[in-house]
């Protein structure tokens, strides 16, 4: 019983590692394109927009981070920084299913589910 | 220009701190430097906000993976409650009466107050005695941390998971409807109800609000309520900030925690029922 346990445990912190690896590196790219976004605001002096528009769709970021405008490397960065959640939740199922917690695979994929319903919902709300 | 982005690095880095440790979001400091200390349209500070949640919630859950401190299981259960409550509760935006629900929820943090001053008035305040109920043990919620203060590990049972369930859909539902953010009743939820720790429940209440937030903040981002100005810095900040704050909150001591939750969940307790009465404060 108590072997078990611990291997349990053992295999626990290593999936908890894992999670805790692919964030991290999911935050440090938000945080970096967030850097390059200040910096070519401070160079430029603007947000390389005329004053109160600011990026919001998928089409004017992109457009805007190709040719490097200081609000649309920020709007990238955000989003990918809002992405970070959802990822660690997208980990968390597979790290269940690696430990054969097939009812926590379970309970994590409905969360999943409900949080992308929610997303499409948030973006065709608008 | 430096200037405002200093200024918003230098919040973020304070709400960072802040929120890592209790659990509870960068918006209760955010909020407030936004609309009264820069003049900020408060659907502005709102979609900041949000920003600040989820950028606390990942800088923070990177230390609390590391060490074990929160409650995967834990999470992701409760999750299924708050983020059904927050997405009923912004569906049905307009047809509750929000007035009940500010009287309600504040009330709640009010008794939640009292609560945590009686905990920290008995001698044996963090080590409670918890029977594990069976909804606990087949769920696989029972855990265990290693707390650096106490300097030992802590193996911890969890009881009324259904009661843990309910107060996380309400805390989901008000937060859809009433648009606040619900950290302080993650954690009212798995530390007055279930019994958890002061910890796991902050750890892991930081894990979930992210996830929380993360539904909402699409919402925010595509109706321009961003500004990227104000948010970057913010956001970087708070990461410092909470990557700071996830690494000090193991080292103090769980009564000392207890300590500055009090004062805390008496202004917000106060604040949602002065908002009932339609004073915003």
């Amino acid at each position: 019983m108590d072997k078990q346990k611990s291997t349990k445990q053992e295999e626990m912190h290593q999936v908890e590692m894992m999670i805790g690896y692919i964030l991290r590196i999911g935050v440090m790219v938000s945080a970096i394109v967030l850097v390059i976004g200040m910096v070519l605001m401070l160079i430029e002096g603007n947000g390389g927009y005329p004053n109160g528009v600011e990026p919001h769709s998928f089409a004017t970021i992109w457009a805007g981070v190709i040719s490097l405008k200081p609000y649309a490397v920020i709007m990238l960065g955000l989003f990918l920084l809002i992405l970070t959640p959802t990822l660690r939740v997208a980990v968390s199922i597979y790290a269940f299913a690696v430990e054969k917690d097939r009812l926590y695979v379970w309970i994590t994929t409905i969360v999943l589910v409900i949080l992308i319903i929610a997303s499409i919902i948030g973006y065709l709300g608008n | 220009m430096i200037y405002s982005l200093l200024l918003m690095l230098g919040v973020g880095v304070l709400a960072g701190i802040f929120g890592a440790i209790l659990g509870i979001g960068g918006g209760l400091i955010v909020t407030p430097v936004l609309t009264l200390g820069l003049g900020l349209d408060i659907k502005y500070a709102i979609g900041a906000s949000i920003i600040a949640v989820i950028a606390t919630s990942s800088g923070s859950t990177i230390a609390y993976l590391r060490d074990e401190m929160l409650n995967l299981r834990v999470a992701m259960f409760l999750e299924i409650a708050t983020t059904v409550g927050a997405i009923l509760g912004a569906v049905l935006t307009g047809i509750v009466d929000a007035t009940v629900l500010y009287f309600l929820f504040g009330a709640l943090l009010v008794f939640t107050t009292y609560n945590m001053i009686r905990k920290l008035m008995s001698k044996s305040d963090e080590l409670q005695e918890v029977k594990a109920d069976k909804m606990a043990e087949q769920l696989n919620l029972n855990g265990t941390y290693y707390d650096k203060a106490l300097k030992k590990q802590v193996d911890y049972q969890v009881e009324n998971v259904p009661g843990g369930f309910t107060m996380m859909f309400g805390a989901g539902f008000a937060s859809g409807l009433l648009g606040i953010g619900s950290g302080a009743f993650k954690v009212l939820a798995m530390d007055t109800i279930m019994h958890m720790p002061l910890k796991p429940s902050s750890a892991t209440s930081n894990l979930m609000m992210g996830v929380t937030a993360a539904a909402s903040a699409m919402v925010y981002f595509f109706n321009g309520s961003i500004k990227p100005g104000i948010a970057a810095p913010l956001a970087v900040g708070i990461i410092v900030g909470a990557l700071i704050g996830s690494r000090i909150m193991q080292r103090l001591k769980p009564r000392f925690i207890r300590m500055i939750f009090v004062p805390v969940m008496l202004y917000l307790g106060i604040q949602m029922i002065a908002k009932g009465f339609g004073v915003t404060i």
